[in-house]
């Protein structure tokens, strides 16, 4: 019980400090809808193509506002020393980091509702596989919240978590098959499209708007899932080493 | 002290810790008894902090054993981290909450349900003086108000050991003597604490039992008045010379047997004696050299002397280093 109003109040804090700051809702909303925009418009093919790129633009909308996020409420507070006193309470590690990262995940999975709701306005979306993509913007929201976690704790300052992650980003958008289906890049690149976690995420969203998926749901998200527990396991195996000295 | 024993809250067998070549804790070994006001005294970089940071979780030794409250705390902190509060040297709060706010926020960490932490932080911001600040963002607290709050956050827990960090560096006078009553208080109502300082005097005051750490070494550890004692009967004078003689200090020591003459340093002697120090015939005999006294003050006995005669370190120097570095900070 003791644990869970530490857990609790920790998200909360994080909620009130950052998250729901001006500068991020805004910047929540606005990335979402001119990601979308510029697809929709940019792709020329007219309405038709929203169910096409869908896929791509919840991704993205999650990939950027999950991992921003982690420079602030990790890199930012361990450089302020604040973190520590998280680190001194009597709060296992695990629990701590998955309460530090539970507002990006919730925060990721919101976004990726933004550009659904404004294809819903633009284009019929009845035969959507609901479940499936809850399921789907979730997992991609932990995976990459994950991903700026390894990320934040593998840095000391905040400007490299940024610089880091978009070392990471930008590639993932074309690596992931965001918007051109992998089977479309060279030969020599696929490889890194699959150790990468986003593609399983693509994959299942695809599977979930319009049945376009090339693997079966269900081994995407075991391995999906496999990428979480790893890239959470090595970020606490990094704080163990590098912040408790 | 055998029966003491049972009594420990803290038990350090050999600590060491290592920073890459630098041996920062070299070795130690204490106790801290249920309710004492320990002191850890020791200048820049003696690895005071290295040592709170083992005992509490921030750091890993490289050997060595920590117990605490019965506690095998060595391989595993976390067992006694709720029994702990910590006061860092730096103040570590979120300078984007209110002061009220941050000890709320610290509360839920050891699980203080919502009632019981508001109620305890209106308390401790009333206790402090702070109740004025109190929706203020603690990023424009003065210097003095930081430490207040986080010694505040440190102890609204209601923590069995409190570990503070140079809790009166950089702040003035006023709050300083504030802050030790704070701390006096604290002492007084049941916790045991665990505090490290440079002010030898702020040692003095408030500790039972204290030890001295000088680079990464225990010294010696006793308590205040068993420190004291040895000198307590002793007289000690510090005169200072203007144009010093080469010879003055041979000089001095051939005339007058029956004292102990120490060069501390040019032109600055310490003299010690078990009778009263007669000064004339010590001033004629440096000005017969053509020296000049500029100064001959007696010296009250105190810990300054015990720690001077222990460590060999000059206090002035350490003063002046540390002031250097508090003001920079
Ligand atoms: N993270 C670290 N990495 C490398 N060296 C360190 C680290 N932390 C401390 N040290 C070194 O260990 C030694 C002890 O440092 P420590 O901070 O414990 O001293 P201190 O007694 O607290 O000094 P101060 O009065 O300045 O606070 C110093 O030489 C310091 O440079
Ligand atoms: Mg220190």
């Amino acid at each position: 019980m003791k644990r869970w109003i530490a857990f609790w109040n920790i998200l909360l804090k994080d909620m009130r400090a950052y998250y729901l700051k001006p500068p991020n809702i805004s910047w929540g909303l606005i990335f979402p809808v001119a990601w979308t925009g510029m697809f929709f418009i940019k792709s020329g093919k007219g309405l038709d193509s929203i169910i096409s790129l869908l896929p791509g633009v919840v991704a993205i909308s999650i990939l950027f506002g999950t991992t921003s996020m982690l420079a602030v409420t990790v890199t930012f507070e361990k450089k302020n020393k604040s973190f520590d006193r998280l680190l001194l309470a009597p709060i296992p590690l695990r629990l701590l980091m998955l309460a530090k990262t539970s507002g990006a995940i919730l925060f990721g999975s919101i976004n990726a509702f933004i550009p659904i709701i404004i294809a819903s306005f633009l284009a019929d979306i009845s035969h959507v596989n609901w479940f499936a993509l809850v399921l789907a913007a979730i997992m991609i929201a932990i995976a990459s919240t994950f991903l700026g976690l390894f990320i934040a704790v593998s840095v000391s300052e905040v400007f490299e978590a940024q610089t880091f992650s978009n070392f990471f980003r930008f590639p993932m958008i074309f690596l992931c098959g965001l918007f051109f289906p992998i089977t479309s890049l060279p030969i020599f690149l696929r490889p890194l499209s699959y150790v990468l976690p986003l593609t399983y995420g693509v994959d299942i969203l695809r599977g979930a708007i319009d049945k376009g998926n090339i693997m079966p749901l269900w081994l995407d998200f075991l391995i999906i899932l496999g990428f979480c527990v790893l890239l959470f396991a090595i970020s606490l195996k990094n704080i163990h080493k590098r912040w408790i000295m | 002290m055998q029966s003491k024993s049972n009594n420990s809250l803290i038990k350090v067998r050999q600590l060491t810790k290592r920073f890459d070549k630098l041996i920062a804790v070299n070795d130690i070994s204490f106790e801290v008894f249920k309710g004492e006001l320990f002191g850890f005294l020791g200048p820049n970089g003696a690895g005071k902090t290295t040592t709170i940071n083992m005992l509490t979780g921030l750091a890993r030794p490289d050997s060595g054993s920590i117990e605490i409250s019965g506690l095998d705390c060595s391989k595993n902190p976390k067992l006694a981290q709720h029994l702990i509060g910590i006061v860092p040297d730096e103040s570590n709060l979120y300078p984007e909450l209110t002061g009220y706010d941050n000890l709320c926020f610290c509360a839920s960490l050891y699980g203080m349900r919502k009632h019981e932490r508001e109620e305890r932080a209106r308390d401790l911001l009333e206790k402090f003086g702070l109740s004025d600040a109190a929706n203020r963002k603690f990023a424009g607290y003065s210097k003095g108000m930081k430490r207040k709050l986080t010694i505040a956050a440190g102890i609204i827990h209601r923590p069995e050991i409190l570990f503070l960090d140079e809790p009166t560096t950089g702040i003035d006078v006023a709050s300083a003597r504030q802050i030790r009553q704070l701390i006096a208080n604290l002492h007084d109502s049941g916790t045991t604490i665990f505090l490290t300082t440079h002010y030898i005097e702020e040692a003095e005051r408030l500790c039972q039992r204290i030890g001295f750490i000088v680079q990464g070494k225990i010294v010696r550890i006793d308590t205040v008045i068993s420190l004291l004692q040895p000198i307590q009967k002793k007289h000690t004078m510090v005169i200072s010379v203007l144009h010093p003689d080469e010879g003055l200090h041979h000089k001095l020591i051939s005339e007058f047997p029956e004292y102990s003459i120490e060069l501390v340093s040019k032109g600055q002697f310490r003299i010690v004696s078990e009778k009263v120090i007669n000064i004339g015939p010590l001033v004629r005999c440096i000005e017969e050299t053509g020296g000049e006294v500029s100064e001959a003050r007696r010296i009250r006995p105190s810990l300054e002397e015990v720690f001077v005669n222990i460590t060999g370190i000059e206090l002035n120097a350490m003063k002046k280093e540390k002031q250097k570095n508090g003001r920079s900070s």
